[in-house]
């Protein structure tokens, strides 16, 4: 009998799922059950839509109404989703390539919405579904299969990005701070706009190999070790900053959603 | 589909769905677990203090706090 939560959330017939030993998506994956458990939403109000890749999986395992889409294509789906049924929660599960490589566009484009979806971004820094080839959050000059001596793109900054598109909450944390990332999943949803949450996870078998990072439990590790939260980074001197990156929810200002925007001009012509 | 299972007070491991990354034993503040033949094992149930953190952290959920 698994626990009362697992019980309740996934397919539990499906399970165990395909992930490799360690890899981090589970943890997020149970991590975004945990968020919906307490705010207690009501199941059949919640749509998760997925594209495609190692995090587009976890939907499979969730008990709600769940869509896998298209490569790149889930935030689309999702607008879809939200504009016929504007009472749903949408979450969105994506990846780090999906998201930002073959669904970029559709990304920046729901940011600059606010369209009422809550994205989550499973960032493993790597497409390991295909075998491990460098994706936009490679860091600079690490291995992948089609940079065998290394990547020479500049990493996409995730939250930077959405922040600056135009997303009205926008957090990130690891698969080690899970309760933070719990919580930074709850104010997403809670946030009537568009939400985008970074779970940075830990690929073992691909990105860890290829850069000698150790095993699941050394590269969690490392999260630990070097993620700061922004409230306390504000206290830190650059030095002390060094060669470390930020957690934390970094930008919540609620503005006008586009689906009620879009309720507004129905409503006026139809007075008219 | 989950008869490999160990059930204790504190804790329930199911053995089916564990692919012993050993995350559980490196976070678990009281040494409570190992793993044993790619599987985690309870070695010293009387040390958990029901944190959870394992449970919080298992990519599988094989692993879970009772009565929580």
């Amino acid at each position: 009998m698994p626990s009362a939560l697992v019980n309740e959330y996934f397919r539990t017939n499906k399970l165990p799922q395909i992930w490799c030993p360690g890899c981090g998506h589970g943890i997020i994956t149970r991590a975004i059950t945990a968020a919906i458990d307490k705010l207690g939403l009501e199941r059949d109000k919640i749509c998760i839509v997925s594209g495609i890749g190692c995090s587009s999986r976890a939907p499979g395992y969730m008990d709600f109404d769940t869509l896998h889409t298209t490569h790149g294509r889930a935030i689309a789906f999702a607008t879809g989703v939200k504009m016929a049924n504007p009472d749903l929660k949408v979450i969105v599960i994506t990846g780090d390539g999906d998201a930002t490589a073959i669904g970029g566009n559709h990304l920046i484009h729901a940011c600059r919405r606010n369209i009422d979806i809550t994205t989550i971004v499973f960032n493993n820094n790597i497409y390991g579904m295909t075998g491990g080839q460098y994706s936009p959050t490679t860091p600079k000059f690490d291995k992948g299969t089609t940079a065998p001596y290394g990547n020479i793109d500049k990493a996409f900054d995730i939250p930077a990005l959405a922040a600056a598109a135009g997303a009205t909450y926008v957090g990130r944390s690891t698969a080690y701070h899970t309760q933070l990332l719990i919580s930074l999943i709850e104010n997403g949803i809670k946030n009537e706009g568009f939400s985008l949450i970074e779970a940075l996870s830990v690929c073992p078998t691909y990105y860890g190999r290829k850069n000698k990072k150790g095993s699941a439990v050394d590269m969690l590790e490392w999260q630990k070790d070097h993620a700061v939260n922004i409230s306390a980074a504000s206290k830190m001197t650059p030095e002390s900053l060094e060669g470390k990156f930020l957690i934390g929810e970094f930008k919540n200002s609620p503005e006008p959603e586009y689906t009620s925007e879009y309720q507004k001009i129905i409503d006026r012509l139809c007075k008219e | 589909m989950n008869n490999n299972e160990t059930v204790t007070d504190k804790l329930v491991v199911n053995e089916n769905w564990c692919k012993g990354c050993g995350i559980c034993v490196k976070f678990c503040p009281k040494n409570v677990l190992k793993v044993e033949n790619e599987k985690v094992k309870v070695i010293d149930i009387d040390k958990c203090i029901q944190c959870g953190l394992c449970e919080l952290r298992c990519p599988d959920f094989a692993i879970y706090v009772r009565g929580k």
